[in-house]
């Protein structure tokens, strides 16, 4: 059961912030979710290997060959903001 | 006073940056001081629809790294996505491993004077590295430059096996010897390529528990790590003396004040909501692939720390330290070849040379001399050409400018004075000018001949042959009736 604490919880690591009653909304639509997936627990699954991606593939490997990168302008030109040939935002000391 | 006995217990965690032509999931060039942004594309910079694929040769070298390291392979492994907003990760994820590693359970044989010792290895698993942030020194802004976004790295944890700060070091240049002799990294700390956290914890003797962990961030150097981990050892025990409580936090080392600083509490801890790549499929990592890398390793440090013993006779310690630089060790053999006598020349590579080397804060391979030069140099000394005392400062030379000794002998004139009535003559010279320290040595003041060997010395600018100076002064005075 989602309460309004994991709401914030989630909210803060997703840095987003709520308004008025967002937390009252959005807890009973995760509820909702949750309430629909937690169907799958219904089936028996004793005995089947877990799984980690729904494409039966592995091993996609590529060679260590250099190809071409994007040109800086190119780069550079969905920054919201940038100076000189670097994207620039504001100062996060973490 | 406090007399509890404090035990401290040292993790390690460092990151290594593989050195491949290309990134890990994408094409562009994986290379050191490039243009800000000259080499990224839109995988690297998680742009959408893009799709990262593994680059092969980054596995290659990291089965190579956790086969070197004892490690198991597992033979599943995933890729993970750990989720953080900090801007230098482009796409808001890094590219890791979590419950599916590559490999797990090794360990590291350190060798001191109290003899080997392994470290437990927890795991190395294979992650991409960030981009990297400059921060505006006046203005409050970031700048981003995202070419080392996806750089194949490995992360090698260690078992909180470490209990010093001395060993930590240890441990840090052993392992660093072993990923250099695997060629698969630069292994330099200066520019990152090479990096290091630690946990540290401190608890009383009577104690079972491990203690409170703090983990320490920042260090630079592998000197760094240790002064890092003495501070620390000496904070939590003061603390724990003075009966409060340590809190489990980040701390960062300030190289400038060598102390370290609270960076975050656990309670700001992140919450990385780990989950597997969609955008990766899995690995699948054959015992036969595993075998065939296990096959190219080259000669290990350990190994050739044995052989060096076997082969050379030298001591335990030189072998030690020798092996301990895959370049000084490589120079090492070059040099016996021509010059037989391997002790001779271990002294002078742990000695002048390293000396040099440290005072300037220089790597062994950054050394303008050749086995052949030092080679010839010693011989110059064995044939009295010039003496052990001149050498030290010709090896200097040859180190800064790269030329040979026989060069520089001439060029300065130090060609050494071996020649009795060359040396009387300048015997005489310091007996005339010296008359009380000559009556000093007579009535058996045995310091005054320390100092007339001085003076002979300054007046032959170093270079008279010391035995013979010693001896043809000691007959001179013995004729001098007072």
């Amino acid at each position: 059961m989602i309460k309004k604490d994991m709401i914030n919880y989630v909210a803060d690591l997703a840095r987003i912030s709520l308004a008025g009653d967002e937390e009252k909304l959005f807890a009973s639509q995760l509820n909702d979710i949750l309430a629909y997936i937690e169907k799958l627990n219904k089936l028996d699954t004793a005995g089947v290997e877990p799984m980690s991606h729904a494409v039966i593939l592995v091993n996609m490997f590529r060679d260590d060959k250099v190809k071409d990168s994007l040109p800086k302008d190119e780069a550079l030109r969905n920054a919201p903001e940038k100076e000189k040939d670097f994207f620039k935002v504001p100062k996060v000391i973490e | 006073m406090d007399k509890q006995v404090y035990i401290t217990t040292i993790g390690l965690e460092v990151h290594l940056q593989i050195s491949t032509k290309t990134k890990a999931f994408c094409g562009c060039a994986n290379e050191f001081g490039r243009e800000p942004n000259s080499s990224t594309c839109p995988v690297c910079l998680g742009l959408p629809g893009s799709l990262p694929v593994l680059n092969k040769k980054y596995l290659e070298h990291a089965i190579k790294v956790a086969v070197a390291l004892d490690c198991k392979i597992l033979g599943s492994m995933k890729f993970d996505r750990k989720n953080y907003f900090y801007p230098d990760l482009p796409k808001n994820y890094q590219i890791s491993q979590y419950d599916m590693p590559l490999s797990t359970g090794g360990s590291v044989e350190i060798t001191s004077t109290a003899g080997a010792r392994r470290i437990g290895i927890t795991r190395v698993h294979m992650e991409e590295d960030a981009g990297k942030l400059i921060h505006d020194q006046k203005r409050p802004l970031s700048f981003i430059d995202y070419n080392r976004t996806g750089t194949p790295l490995l992360e090698i944890v260690s078992e909180p096996d470490i209990s010093s700060p001395e060993e930590a070091h240890l441990y840090l240049s052993t392992l660093k010897a072993i990923l250099e002799y695997l060629e698969v990294s630069d292994c330099n700390m200066q520019e990152g390529s090479l990096r290091c956290d630690a946990n540290i914890s401190v608890r009383p003797s009577s104690q079972k528990a491990l203690g409170v962990k703090v983990e320490l961030k920042n260090m630079n150097t592998f000197k760094g790590v240790r002064q890092a981990l003495e501070y620390e050892e000496k904070r939590q025990v003061k603390i724990l003396s003075s009966g409060k409580k340590l809190s489990q936090e980040t701390r960062l080392w300030n190289a400038e004040k060598k102390i370290t600083e609270l960076m975050r509490t656990k309670e700001q801890a992140h919450d990385y909501r780990y989950f597997p790549e969609p955008d990766l499929v899995p690995f699948k990592i054959s015992p036969g692939l595993v075998q065939e890398i296990r096959d190219t390793l080259p000669e290990m440090p350990n190994d050739k720390r044995l052989r060096f013993i076997k082969e050379y006779k030298i001591s335990e310690y030189d072998a030690a330290v020798l092996v301990s630089d895959k370049a000084m060790s490589e120079f090492f053999s070059a040099c016996v070849k021509l010059y037989p006598k391997p002790k001779n020349i271990a002294n002078w590579l742990m000695g002048d040379i390293s000396g040099y080397l440290n005072a300037n804060n220089m790597e062994f391979g950054q050394l303008k001399m050749s086995p052949e030069a030092l080679a010839e140099m010693l011989g110059l000394i064995d044939k009295g050409t010039i003496s052990g005392k001149i050498a030290k400062d010709v090896v200097v030379d040859m180190i800064s400018t790269g030329r040979s000794a026989s060069d520089i002998v001439k060029d300065k004139g130090l060609t050494q004075i071996a020649d009795a009535p060359e040396i009387e003559g300048f015997i005489e010279e310091v007996i005339g000018e010296n008359d009380k320290v000559v009556d000093d040595y007579l009535s058996g003041k045995d310091k005054a001949m320390g100092f007339l060997i001085g003076q002979l010395m300054r007046k032959t600018k170093g270079k008279a042959n010391p035995q013979m100076a010693n001896e043809l002064l000691k007959k001179r005075l013995s004729k001098e009736k007072r």
